[in-house]
């Protein structure tokens, strides 16, 4: 199923920056960087309730947000994209 | 059932393949080309002069992903394996088995009877898809040799020894490849197929075929190894230092349907002409970079798609078909099933 996970952290106080890093570093460990913020996660249910409680640990809920969109396992029919920087389809040809 | 996972294909000279965090990281000319989370891959295939960080080749051991060293032609070279997972009384049942003739013979015919009927099936597609484009006379020598096929499949039913299962295998190539040329729908006479050659492959059809068989290879080979079986020891294919017996023996039932098949679809379909072959001065054969890039897009294409599994009675991804009968292998080892039921497309 394909997770997609938008975030934004304060980083203007202590520890925002080390927050967003080790968000951005857990969100690139299970998905793809689509835009700054943003990771389209292809992930095994188990998986995403690893990746999530992950995620829920290292962000300050009264500082950071953090947003999910299931989009399930029909997401392909659900995607566009326009402009610079498609990502790549991981489940397609991979082939470098 | 286990999702059919993705191999990652680099025959980019001078790619760098390294580990951050839980992603491959591919880097082609100093420059990020793409960070890949393992948990979608199950195999690295690298093409000539590519490298991978030592800390990666251990990750990948870690998780089951199966790397493979291969030639620019797709010769193979050298993997990375972990420890051996897997049970070890399923590898004893295995050596003992193999030890036994008769019982070799029975598994070693179960293959070859689903080799058999899967060079008929790619056959009997081709009289269906050809349709009346077919002169009469390669109409009737196509039938023949499907004929012979469905003989040589009824007599293997009925053989205990493993020396006659090699005979009739045999037996069953020649006919198959004798009119293989019959199914090629392109004029052209570059691109004539006259029999089976390989080391070194005398003719574009015979490297298309060699190339594939070796990607099927590899994923034979490590479905084999994930399953905790022995890729060394086989039933049809003896003992020989370095050679993955096992992973050749589950290779024969798919080398029909899975790269044959191709081969023939994309010669038929002129995703390939004479033009994408390079010749060397001794007549061998090898697919040219760009070729080479569209057959394992082809390749990687058709594993996606969905077939139907018909002992299992299941839709499945070709792709994870070696995983299966390597699945069923050992369950007949272990003697969950009273045979091995062999993968038999239809």
């Amino acid at each position: 199923m394909m997770v997609l996970v938008s975030y934004d952290v304060q980083t203007g106080d202590p520890g925002g920056a080390r927050r967003l890093r080790r968000i951005a570093r857990a969100l690139k460990d299970h998905g793809q960087r689509v835009q700054y913020s943003v990771f389209e996660c292809d992930v095994e249910p188990a998986q995403w309730a690893i990746l999530k409680q992950r995620l829920l640990g290292e962000f300050e809920p009264d500082k950071d947000s953090l947003r999910f969109y299931h989009l399930g396992g029909n997401w392909h029919r659900r995607i566009e994209h326009h402009g610079a920087k498609p990502a790549i389809d991981l489940d397609g040809p991979l082939l470098f | 059932m286990k999702q059919h996972l993705n191999t990652l294909y680099v025959q980019t000279e001078g790619a760098w393949l390294r580990r951050e965090g839980e992603t491959v990281v591919v880097v082609i000319d100093g420059v990020e080309r793409a960070s890949l989370p393992v948990h979608k891959l199950d195999g690295v295939v690298c093409f000539g002069r590519v490298g991978l960080s030592a800390p990666l080749m251990g990750f990948c051991a870690e998780r089951n992903v199966a790397v493979s060293f291969l030639s620019p032609n797709g010769r193979f070279l050298a993997r990375v394996v972990g420890p051996q997972g897997g049970n070890v009384l399923l590898r004893r049942r295995q050596y003992r088995l193999a030890d036994d003739p008769d019982g070799a013979a029975a598994v070693a015919a179960a293959l070859i009877v689903g080799k058999t009927l899967n060079q008929r099936t790619v056959l009997r597609r081709a009289l269906r898809d050809h349709g009346p484009s077919m002169t009469d006379e390669a109409r009737m020598s196509v039938k023949a040799a499907e004929r012979r096929l469905t003989d040589v499949a009824r007599r293997l039913r009925a053989t205990n020894a493993l020396d006659s299962v090699r005979g009739l295998e045999g037996e069953a190539g020649r006919s198959y490849f004798a009119v293989f040329d019959r199914l090629l729908r392109v004029a052209d006479p570059a691109l004539r197929f006259r029999g089976r050659s390989r080391r070194p492959p005398l003719d574009p059809v015979n490297a298309v075929l060699s190339f594939l068989y070796a990607m099927l290879g590899h994923d034979c080979r490590s479905a084999i190894e994930v399953t905790g079986l022995d890729a060394a020891v086989g039933f049809l294919h003896r003992d020989r230092p370095g050679r993955p017996g096992l992973a050749l023996d589950l290779m024969e039932e798919l080398r029909a349907p899975l790269a044959d098949r191709l081969a023939l679809s994309m010669f038929n379909r002129r995703q390939l002409g004479p033009r994408d072959f390079d010749r060397s001065g001794t007549g061998a054969f090898t697919l040219m970079d760009d070729a080479r890039r569209r057959v394992l897009v082809a390749w990687q294409e058709r594993k996606r798609e969905e077939i139907h599994h018909p002992f299992l009675g299941e839709r499945t991804a070709i792709g994870l078909i070696p995983s299966l009968q390597a699945q069923l292998l050992s369950r007949c080892l272990r003697g969950d099933l009273d045979g091995y039921p062999p993968f038999v497309w239809k």
